[in-house]
């Protein structure tokens, strides 16, 4: 009974990591410019791989007596990917890639990048032209 | 149960590393590359432990540790690099 109930979490993790993964490779095809690519990855391959490497310990605890080192690796890869992340979004902004024109957000490294919107004075009265 | 997860999991981490390896060619710019080598390391870290589930051994930990590790440093070192032209100063 409880083998059968454990049996159905694991392959929940391994579907669930799968999908998470999936998702976030897509994202990172699929979205427009970098800074919105940046984010898809960087959160759900992390979850994927957790949720997998969680599936993968609970499967080994079950034989033979309770394994840890699975989550060892998840840990470290929950520290280190929004380090990497944040390294990329300084290099991207170092590099000034262009930011699509829906993203929002508007960082003091891309300032001069953007197009300045100026406003133009309206001659009402004071024309010179009759 | 487990059996058909474990195929279908695989399939998933197999599509996502195509879908990354595509976004690596075809990057416009270095960053994108980087993510791209980045997402597949990680991708990879769970192909690897699949793996190991398929064949019904522990032995995979430590290849996944590693390349958990090396990933990481790779990463920072390449991001370092790009933003002041050195990695160690």
């Amino acid at each position: 009974m409880l083998e059968s109930l454990l049996e159905g979490v694991i392959a929940f993790m391994l579907i669930a990591g799968g999908a998470f993964a999936f998702i976030g490779s897509l994202g990172l095809t699929h979205l427009k410019d970098f800074y919105m690519r940046l984010h898809g990855p960087s959160k759900t391959t992390t979850l994927g791989v957790g949720c997998t490497l969680i599936g993968s310990m609970i499967y080994f605890s079950l034989h033979d007596g309770p394994v840890v080192q699975e989550f060892l690796i998840t840990i470290f890869v929950f520290i280190t990917a929004p380090v990497s992340a944040h390294m990329l979004a300084k290099s991207a902004l170092h590099h000034k890639l262009k930011p699509d024109a829906s993203t929002r957000g508007n960082p003091e490294e891309l300032e001069s990048e953007k197009p300045k919107h100026t406003v133009e004075e309206s001659p009402q009265g004071n024309s010179p032209l009759p | 149960m487990i059996d058909i997860a474990l195929w279908i999991a695989l399939a998933l981490f197999t599509a996502a590393i195509v879908l990354n390896f595509y976004r690596a060619v075809i990057g416009p710019s270095l960053p994108d590359r980087i993510l791209a080598v980045d997402t597949m390391y990680m991708n990879s870290i769970a192909l690897i432990v699949l793996f190991g589930f398929w064949l019904d051994t522990k032995n995979y930990f430590e290849a996944a540790l590693l390349i958990a590790m090396l990933g990481f440093i790779s990463t920072i070192a390449i991001c370092k690099y790009l933003l002041r032209g050195d990695i160690i100063e």
